[in-house]
């Protein structure tokens, strides 16, 4: 059927605005045109009664807007956030009232939590009966509040245009984060006299990036240019800004050692010379010791999480931090920074490279490869060449690596196998490690590398996920199937929820209280969902194995049995310094 | 600077913001995320159409306070933020007391007391009447105690309105967001640069 949008209609369009001779057209019809120019492609939802007139409207749109069928709300944001990092795109999430709403909670803490741009879209009962515990009817603004950047209810359809074009822009601008628009059933039918859209590229009382002080930068370099020990440590805010380029650009002039956090990870390649390893709880070596030995600190776009600083009152003590920061509420709110250089690192980091030395810091590279070397025999080569008879986890990432050649996306869920992932995967490319970072959502990975698929364009998307986190949003295996999608998915089963089993065995004395989780035949299991899949537990099929999965014309399922009680090290106990790291 | 950081004590937090439904919540979770106490709030619309002024009292460490005014200036509807001490404000409480007139009118006491501590008639009625103060928190609980005894029937008292004693410009600032076009962010530099006494981005 050929469908006609407003938008084919139009006289006039430019970069910011697309004019409409004036047409009548319902809230709904203006929402999806305002979707349409704000370059959205894929939403990802799931229907109800507070919503319908939104979906109706889909109806006439489905050739110009994808909408992917979710089996559970949860489901549909997680995909939302999964493309939202994959593309630097703002992830579109739609949800009916009442339960709906109330199932995006989780994404929008975690998309609010990493800074993911997201703007959610929930139906809500008719204007007229909100507070009245009508059928459906859910508080979701007040609900949704501490986990949004910011949030809007819409009761009349006339506001649409505006609030939308204010919710993109709020998401991606700045700091990035979730957007929640609550729109009343009427505002949803209601007729009005449209005359087109025009984005957002001001709010009044936001500032999506404060001025950058060239005196702090001034000041930030002559520190760095006397340093003897500088290290640099970067996060997810490189990969936000677009700024990986002038970040490499930076790192390879100063000659300084870079470290990451896990959604740091990927904005320069790992095997890049100047990467010395990941930060952080299960971080490396070199970069925990080293942290309190350095003596500049170099914090670029990341907020020293607490699984990153450890033990925060021994945490780089002796170092002078100058921090870069876009989100002046970062500035000093966990470690106090000597310099502040509050910006888009887009722009502060190619002024900082003009005013930095260029240096090699070789003896003090060296005491990186110092750490590494022990790390390696110690930690390192028990997990990727194991010797014992059942297989370990950082083997299969080894040999994932060896097939991709670090060219995928790694989607990764929460606990051992997220770790050893993002510790061992190679990642050559910006944007490729989607992971839940700062909630630590069990259940992530699923729904979230449907989204990075539509979000990587074509670029091979693998799915690792422990035997726990599968069973939380196992139910997306319907959406891959009815939709086709072509995602890669590696089951690492230890028999156990890992991580807590872990900690239960340093420091509860081996008290496994209720971590021995069972689990389904996995490849049964996908199979009732006509997904291929293998099991294996024997390492000379991981290749092999491996291969089919990454060969085979859509999405497979390779569960891999892995040793049952193998822990992730090295590890910063909590409550520990960085530098009190134990290797086993 | 360090210990002075750490002292807890009243700060006055003023915020300006857009007038929106919503926002009220918004602010108030940041100080209940973290489980602090708001022991005064007033908002207001302020001298300027469609901006709103709140004035939020709480008691806390400067290093605390300076972090919540951060995280209530990075909300998308709040224009400004600045957070002072009780030297660095004026600061007013409105108190209204309900007595008995006849008590009134029986002991001449009364009235004298009223007037030594600045009470003045609102309403005057065959069986009650009101009286006004505004002043700090102890001479009004000190007009409560006095009250007391002679029956006191009812008592309200308003939040704290503080007005700034280093505002100067504060007014055209305030004006300058009337104007719809992006902001021009040079002009946080003036503020950015008078160091310690005013806070802002």
């Amino acid at each position: 059927m050929e469908t006609q949008t407003i938008t084919q209609q139009i006289g006039e369009i430019t970069e910011k605005s697309v004019k409409s001779p004036v047409v009548e057209v319902s809230g709904s019809e203006a929402l999806l045109e305002a979707l349409i120019v704000e370059g959205v492609e894929t939403i990802f939802g799931y229907p109800g009664g507070a919503i319908m007139p939104i979906y109706d409207a889909l109806y006439d749109y489905s050739d110009k807007l994808n909408h992917i069928l979710v089996r559970h709300e949860q489901g549909g944001i997680h995909a939302g956030q999964g493309y939202a990092r994959t593309s630097g795109k703002v992830g579109v999430v739609f949800a009916t009232s009442g339960p709906g709403a109330t199932n995006l909670v989780t994404g929008l803490a975690d998309a609010q939590i990493d800074s993911t741009p997201l703007v959610c879209i929930t139906g809500q009962v008719f204007a007229h009966l909100l507070g009245t515990d009508a059928f459906q009817e859910t508080d979701v603004i007040n609900i949704t509040t501490p986990v949004t950047k910011w949030n809007y209810q819409v009761t009349d359809a006339t506001e649409i245009p505006e609030v939308i074009a204010k919710a993109f822009y709020i998401a991606k601008s700045g700091r990035p984060g979730p957007v929640l628009i609550d729109i009343t059933k009427n505002a949803q039918i209601q007729k009005f006299d449209y005359t087109g859209y025009t984005k957002c590229d001001h709010i009044r009382s936001y500032r999506p990036k404060p001025i950058v002080r060239p005196q702090y930068i001034q000041e930030a370099a002559e520190l760095i240019n006397s340093a003897k020990k500088p290290f640099i440590i970067w996060g997810q805010g490189v990969i936000l800004g677009s700024a990986e380029q002038e970040f490499k650009t930076f790192v390879e002039k100063s000659g300084i050692p870079s470290a990451w956090t896990v959604l740091g990870a990927g904005a320069i390649p790992t095997d890049h010379p100047l990467n010395v390893g990941m930060l952080g709880m299960h971080g490396n070596y070199g970069p925990n010791v080293l942290t309190n030995e350095c003596d500049v600190l170099i914090a670029i776009g990341m907020r020293f999480d607490d699984r990153v600083t450890g033990r925060l009152d021994k945490y780089a003590k002796q170092a002078k931090v100058v921090h870069l920061d876009i989100d002046p509420a970062e500035i000093d709110k966990n470690v106090k920074s000597t310099v502040p250089v509050w910006g888009d690192c887009k722009e502060t980091l190619p002024m900082l490279t003009a005013l930095v030395d260029k240096k090699e810091h070789t003896e003090w590279h060296d005491k990186f490869k110092d750490y590494t070397r022990q790390e390696v025999e110690q930690v390192i080569e028990k997990e990727l060449n194991p010797t014992t008879a059942e297989m370990t986890m950082g083997e299969v990432i080894k040999q994932l690596n060896e097939i991709t050649k670090g060219e995928a996306i790694i989607v990764t869920d929460v606990g051992q196998h997220q770790m050893v992932a993002c510790r061992y995967a190679q990642f050559n490319n910006t944007r490729s490690n989607v992971t839940s970072g700062g909630l630590g959502t069990m259940g992530f990975a699923l729904p979230a590398a449907i989204g990075a698929k539509f979000g990587g364009q074509n670029r091979t998307v693998v799915a690792i996920i422990g035997d726990g986190g599968f069973q939380m949003t196992c139910q997306e295996l319907g959406t891959i199937m009815q939709s086709g999608i072509d995602v890669k998915i590696i089951i690492l089963n230890n028999r156990f929820l890992g991580m807590v089993r872990q900690w239960q065995e340093l420091f509860n004395s081996r008290r496994y209280s209720f971590v021995d989780i069972q689990s389904p035949d996995f490849v049964a299991l996908a199979a009732a969902y006509r997904i291929p899949g293998k099991v294996i537990d024997d390492r000379k099929d991981l290749p092999s194995a491996l291969n089919e999965m990454l060969n085979n014309k859509g999405s497979f399922l390779l569960e891999v049995m892995v040793t049952k009680e193998n822990n992730v090290f090295p590890m910063v106990p909590q409550g520990c310094s960085v530098s009190e790291i134990r290797l086993k | 600077m360090e210990n002075q950081d750490n002292e807890k004590q009243e700060f006055n937090i003023t915020v300006y913001t857009e007038n929106q439904i919503g926002l009220l919540n918004r602010i108030a979770i940041i100080f209940t995320r973290r489980k602090i106490n708001i022991d005064s709030l007033n908002t207001s619309p302020s001298e300027v159409e469609s901006i709103h002024r709140f004035n939020i009292v709480i008691t806390e460490s400067e290093e605390v306070v300076r972090k919540l005014t951060r995280q209530i200036e990075k909300q998308v509807e709040v224009l400004k933020v600045y957070y002072h001490t009780n030297e660095d404000v004026i600061w007013q409480e409105l108190a209204l007391y309900k007595v008995s007139t006849d008590v009134i009118a029986e002991r001449v006491s009364v009235e004298r007391l009223l007037r030594e501590n600045g009470a003045r008639v609102v309403v005057l009625r065959k069986d009650y009447t009101v009286f006004e103060t505004t002043g700090h928190r102890e001479e009004t609980d000190n007009l409560i105690s006095i009250l007391q005894p002679y029956g006191l029937i009812e008592f309200v008292r308003s939040a704290r309105v503080a007005i700034i004693k280093d505002s100067e410009g504060f007014n055209s600032k305030l004006r300058e967001f009337e104007r719809l076009e992006p902001g021009e962010d040079v002009i946080e530099n003036e503020y950015l640069n008078k160091g310690q006494k005013v806070f802002t981005m």
